[in-house]
């Protein structure tokens, strides 16, 4: 059967070969043309775990197709009612798939460790030429996800950006992640996979950029409302242009004092780009323990007077720190609020009409 | 009226509640209400209230508790598929300064509603429905373990699938996902009623499942006809039962979640909550221990279809059998432990992240042993191609393709990179649509005529067959392309246009899923009509092997006059095999339970106390409350369950039964 | 329609209605009686996958309670609140209840209605008097400020202990419903039943006591 088959089953092979090679040109973009290490690696596992996956998928495509048609009813095929049982095709049926997983597994396990994002990075480039010359510091970026915008703050350089992320070529950079409400991931295709922002909890990635881009990146957690604009420009600049950026950030005016962070605080989409040429240094730490309102008691110091021994209550234990909403049961009649239903539909093309707000 | 009374008598539902400022809610809400009003009427009219509650709303037959489920898991899918419609067109225009049709409030309650739909009063309902239709009669049992159980479980989830139809014309549905995440879903970033409806519509049927799968359970183990050991059990029987098992292993983590959900938002608690102490990926960590086994919750049963008709169209005894159960039986232990990689990028650490990877990819070992079990069986058969085994072929292909993705998902690095993308979902969508949805119709069309004694028209069937097979190869081929470019899921508005061509192409197929759908309806509507022709005089139209076909076309409310005794594993082919004879005489007297109201009235006081829940009309949801404590101490006062069936009667039934199979002979 | 044909082996099966065919005992069970339905061992069984199902329900929020057991927010510690010889004679209370259901149990196997509704009784009120205590201490809990609003500590602490009281709550109501039923129709099989259920569920929320008892209050204390 197999000498009979085996040209059919060339011509579907090269079928599905051209139908793939087709598919992947057409999305030559996103995370299939990164311009980083990380991304370009994540990529080729990609590439790689789906190459193995098709050593057992597309025979047994191949075999599903060719049965389906040997085997109908009345066309010749051999029946034979009582086949139900063979010792041997049951060990390959088992060990086929297993061994195509003892393989993937391996690969699994020694990349998740590899590209684990809170690990630094080995290496920022492929490239011998640039891999000779001594490795900069990496670059530190503090990543805020806020209700719906993304706050870059670039500690060691005192500027701070909203919705705008540049980043210097062939420099290691590493993102401390948070965020102020909701549950956000962040993610540029093109530099590397994304993680969690969390409020309350920090994340890490460690990425490189290895050419200049521009391009984009986002939430792909949705958060609401302003989910799908809560987009920020991705510039990948050699580091010439990149101090030059830092320096006209410096000289925009601005600073990202406490007012400003409270205004940005609000919900709002569709943010512009910002640049502040100054930002307090404690910035960040008070937005991760979640104590940027004046009054808050930040989370460490929360837990630094947690074990004091036992007996009375140590003043101030009843107090309310949030403005946590009252549950429902809680509330008065006159608290209840309404709900109107503001679902609606409007003329497509409309641009102005953004919809009902909260 | 004063302000304050009319909040204590109304809670927050006032006018505006209802969308009377916007046309086509209202229009949608009128032809509903008309519909609604002309179905009563008929009713009314042909004098049919009567017949229902007697024959259906009370009845505690498997079989017709089966059909209901069945009934309204089609229903849902057209809302559910609506749904899907509106969120295509929305994202085939909404490319730059086009903001498509629906603003992303409304939009976001549309992907929050498809999504609970199609797995919460789509998929359960299917499959618990054909579990509750075919698996007592391939036990040979005449009922299931608790009958009465059985109709609250399906008015328990009615009553939840009313509270999201609700929702569509009173106030307004969650905005936060299928799984109503936090923080969106916490108090403070949704006040309104969303997440509430979401919460009591989801405890009170999934209240229901879980007495259902307990209730199946115990049918299993308990009720299975002499001679059937665990090992003779029919395929689908067995996967039901792990199928089962295992919602009763999960989903009291979801109830549990869904309910310090609602103590956060009714009393205050903080469980979830950003701060004093609460930790929302804990929330996640619940409803994805629920979530993953539920997907094998929902395909084990059709991986049991796919081998009840493999083996019944190929002529052939499953290739395989046990390796079949063993696979099944670690599917379900496996899919327990995987959970984790639905947030690998939430940053668990390298050494986790692989465990849970590694584990996932292990489950592809036993699905794919299943391939191949089904894959030999049609090797050297004799296969009928008619409608049911050409779903099963077709599932093979597409179901290959997105276990093959799924793996590939499950590679931490991958997931880096995929994680809530466009590809992800179109890979559940693959394994969803391709797996369970293709075997519901599979096992609709196979079992139809054993249900109702005649078979589903093959013309319709075929445009209902490649409208969803086409439909769902156009419709997803370009999600998954775009998804490998970076897209995300849950977007109302585009940048950039280059995708767009993508999105017209979805939504150009989901169009065609629509006439798959359309199909189907037609379908069933044309067979009714030409009953006559379809009719099955036999009680086996297919020439199948197992119990249930035993029986005639519809089956007598008692199953099985005599109960079968089985000594192979496909106890009908081996009966027909020694030279079975229908008995005609010698009938005893058979137990049977009684039908009770009890099950609809209880589920209707629940979905009246959820509703004022909802609404915060807390006198109402006291009252309710009370009402439905009493109405089940008050069931329990009933002692008059169950009765005998005279063996005259039963011999009546028989002899009516078998006549027209001579009249046609 | 050529799916109708049929391959049938046996000789003319359905044509042979004219003489009577009686049941062959190779294909039937031909019993005086069908067995009874969800009777006995069936209904046992479903019981007892019902409460590993709320085992599990428990399981749920222990976990949730171990996540924020730490998480006091600045609020009190479980040192600081917890009363342990308030909680260890309410764990003496509910401990004896489970042995006065046992008594009853034993007085339902002769059938001595007046014994087993006398000990079904003291349950009752050892039950609502574990609840009483309990309230109790929510009570002062409250007065004091640790309210379940004010840290998830407190929350996971009054959720997974007021779960149990409602599940104990459940079972007194339960018990007055049995009383009532043995009033009305003696022992029956059925109210034995019914008996047999609520005990394996009464015992089960002394089990899921202990669990609380060790894991909230004891370990709380030495934290």
């Amino acid at each position: 059967m197999t000498q009979r088959l085996h040209p059919r089953t060339r011509r579907f092979g090269t079928l599905i070969l051209v139908a793939a090679v087709g598919l992947l040109s057409a999305c030559q973009r996103g995370v299939l043309n990164p311009a980083g290490d990380v991304a370009r690696q994540q990529r080729d596992i990609i590439y790689i775990s789906t190459g193995l996956m098709l050593l057992i998928i597309v025979p047994v495509m191949l075999l599903i197709v060719i049965f389906a048609w040997r085997y109908r009813k009345g066309q010749g095929g051999t029946y034979d009612p009582e086949f139900d049982h063979s010792t041997s095709l049951e060990l390959v049926i088992w060990s086929a798939p297993l061994l195509i997983i003892i393989m993937l597994g391996a690969l699994t396990w020694s990349s998740t460790h590899l590209l684990d994002p809170f690990r630094p990075l080995d290496r920022v480039t492929t490239d011998p030429a640039l891999a000779a010359e001594p490795r900069q510091e990496a670059l530190h970026v503090q990543v805020v996800s806020m209700d719906w915008k993304w706050l870059f703050i670039y500690p060691d350089q005192g500027i701070a950006t909203v919705n705008e992320l540049v980043l210097p070529v062939n420099r290691e950079v590493r993102f401390d992640i948070t965020s102020t409400n909701m549950m956000n991931t962040f993610y540029a295709p093109t530099l590397a996979g994304m993680i969690y922002a969390m409020p309350g909890m920090q994340s890490q990635l460690h990425a490189v950029l290895n050419r200049p881009v521009d391009d984009e990146g986002f939430s792909a957690n949705y958060s609401g409302r302003g989910f799908s604009d809560m987009r920020f420009a991705l510039h990948g600049v050699d580091s010439g242009k990149f101090d030059q950026w830092v320096a006209s950030s410096k000289g925009s005016g601005r600073t990202l004092d406490l007012p400003t962070y409270l205004q940005l605080l609000k919900p709002s989409e569709k943010v512009p780009a910002m640049r502040f040429a100054g930002v307090d240094q404690d910035l960040y730490r008070r937005i991760l323990e979640r104590c940027v309102e004046p009054g808050k008691p930040c989370a460490t110091e929360v837990m630094a007077h947690e074990p004091m021994g036992a007996g009375a209550m140590p003043a101030g234990r009843e107090s309310m720190p949030t403005n946590k909403p009252e549950g429902a049961l809680m509330k008065s009649p006159g608290e209840k609020g309404a709900q109107p239903n503001r679902n609606r539909f409007v003329a497509p093309g409309n641009e102005a009409d953004k919809g009902p707000t909260h | 009226m004063d302000q304050s009374l009319s909040k204590i008598i109304f809670g927050r539902l006032s006018w505006e509640s209802i969308p009377l400022h916007e046309p086509i809610l209202l229009g949608t809400f009128i032809v509903v209400a008309l519909g609604g009003i002309a179905v009563l009427a008929a009713v009314t009219k042909f004098k049919l209230w009567g017949y229902l509650w007697r024959e259906w709303l009370t009845s505690v037959d498997h079989k017709k508790i089966g059909i209901m489920y069945l009934i309204l898991g089609i229903i849902m899918l057209v809302r559910g598929f609506a749904d899907a419609v509106m969120m295509r067109a929305q994202q085939a225009i909404a490319f730059g300064a086009n903001q498509g049709y629906l603003p992303p409030h409304h939009y976001d309650q549309v992907f929050t509603a498809h999504g609970t739909i199609m797995i919460f009063f789509v998929a359960i309902p299917l499959v618990v429905g054909l579990v509750n239709l075919v698996m007592p009669l391939q036990i040979g049992a005449r009922d299931v373990a608790f009958p009465f159980l059985n109709s609250l479980s399906l008015w328990l989830t009615v009553a939840g699938a009313v509270l999201v139809m609700i929702s569509l014309f009173i106030g307004e549905f969650s905005t936060a996902g299928w799984l109503n995440y936090v923080p969106v879903a916490n108090l403070q970033n949704s006040p309104g009623t969303g997440p509430d409806y979401y919460l009591w519509a989801l405890q009170i049927a999934g209240v229901g499942t879980t007495l259902s799968a307990i209730n199946m359970v115990t049918t299993i183990i308990k009720m299975r006809a002499p001679g059937m050991t665990m090992m003779k059990m029919p395929v689908f029987t067995w996967t039901a039962l792990c199928s089962n098992v295992l919602a009763i292993a999960i989903f009291p983590a979801l109830t549990g979640a869904f309910a310090l959900l609602m103590l956060d938002r009714y009393v205050g608690t903080n469980f979830f909550t950003n701060d004093l102490g609460g930790n929302p990926m804990m929330y996640w960590n619940l409803v994805w221990i629920w979530g993953h086994p539920e997907v094998y919750v929902l395909v084990l049963p059709a991986f049991g279809i796919y081998s009840e008709i493999t083996s019944t169209f190929t002529g052939k005894r499953l290739f395989g059998y046990s390796s079949m159960v063993y696979a099944t039986v670690v599917i379900t232990i496996l899919s327990y432990i995987v959970w984790l990689h639905h947030f690998f990028t939430m940053g668990s650490g390298a050494s986790v992240n692989s465990f849970f990877g590694i584990a996932t990819m292990v489950i592809s070992i036993p699905t794919g042993a299943k391939i191949f079990n089904w894959l030999f069986t049609m090797y050297r058969g004799s296969i009928r191609f008619e409608l049911p085994m050409m779903w099963v072929v077709a599932f093979m292909l597409t179901f290959t393709v997105g276990g093959m993705t799924g793996v590939l998902l499950a590679v931490p690095p991958a997931d880096f990179v995929l994680h809530n993308s466009l590809f992800l979902v179109a890979h559940f969508h693959n394994v969803i649509i391709g797996g369970v949805v293709f075997a519901m119709f599979a096992g609709m069309t196979y079992w139809f005529p054993k249900a109702f004694g005649f078979k589903l028209d093959e013309f319709w069937g075929k445009v209902a067959f490649w409208g969803w097979v086409i439909g769902y190869w156009v419709a997803w081929t370009p999600i998954y392309i775009v998804g490998l470019m970076g897209t995300t899921r849950r977007v109302s508005h585009f940048n950039d246009p280059t995708l767009q061509p993508w999105f017209v192409v979805a939504a150009i197929g989901a169009l065609i899923i629509g006439v798959g759908i359309i199909g189907f309806v037609i379908q069933v509507a044309v067979s009714i009509k030409n009953r006559e022709k379809l009719r099955d005089t036999t009680g086996d139209p297919w020439d199948g092997r197992t119990l249930e076909w035993s029986t005639s076309s519809p089956p007598p409310f008692y199953n099985f006059a005599f109960t079968p005794v089985v000594s192979d594993l496909d106890a009908w082919y081996d009966m027909k095999d020694r030279g079975y004879q229908k008995p005609s005489g010698g009938f005893r007297p058979i137990h049977m339970p009684h039908n009770t109201g009890a099950g609809v009235i209880i589920s209707a006081i629940a979905m009246v106390m959820g509703f004022a829940m909802i609404w915060y009309i807390w006198w109402l949801a006291a009252l309710s409350f009370v009402s439905l404590i009493a109405a089940i101490i008050i069931h329990t006062f009933n002692y008059n369950r169950d009765y005998y069936v005279p063996a005259d009667e039963v011999e009546q039934v028989e002899n009516a039964r078998v006549r027209p199979a001579v009249a046609g002979a | 329609m050529r799916a109708f044909v049929q391959r049938w082996r046996g000789p003319e099966a359905m044509a042979t209605v004219t003489e009577q065919t009686l049941p062959d005992p190779t294909f039937h069970l031909v019993e005086a009686h069908s067995h009874e339905h969800g009777a006995g061992g069936g209904t046992l069984l479903g019981f007892w996958i019902y409460l590993m199902s709320d085992a599990l329900l428990f399981a749920a929020v222990f976990a949730s309670f171990g996540v924020l057991s730490s998480a006091y927010a600045g609020g009190p510690t479980p040192r600081e609140i917890f009363e342990l010889p308030l909680v260890a004679l309410n764990t003496a209370i509910l401990l004896v209840s489970s042995i006065t259901f046992g008594f009853a149990m034993l007085a339902m196997e002769p059938g001595k209605v007046r014994s087993t509704q006398a000990w079904l009784l003291v349950t009752a009120l050892l039950g609502a008097s574990f609840v009483a205590v309990e309230l109790y201490e929510f009570g002062s809990l409250i007065a004091e400020g640790a309210t379940p609003q004010r840290s998830g500590f407190l929350s996971g602490f009054f959720t997974l202990v007021g779960l149990h009281g409602l599940h104990v709550t459940a079972g007194i109501v339960w018990i007055f419903v049995m009383l009532a039923q043995i009033g009305q129709r003696g022992l029956i099989v059925a109210n034995k039943r019914r008996l047999m259920c609520l005990g394996m569920f009464w015992h089960f929320l002394d089990v899921v006591w202990i669990g609380v008892f060790t894991f909230v209050y004891l370990l709380g204390v030495l934290r």
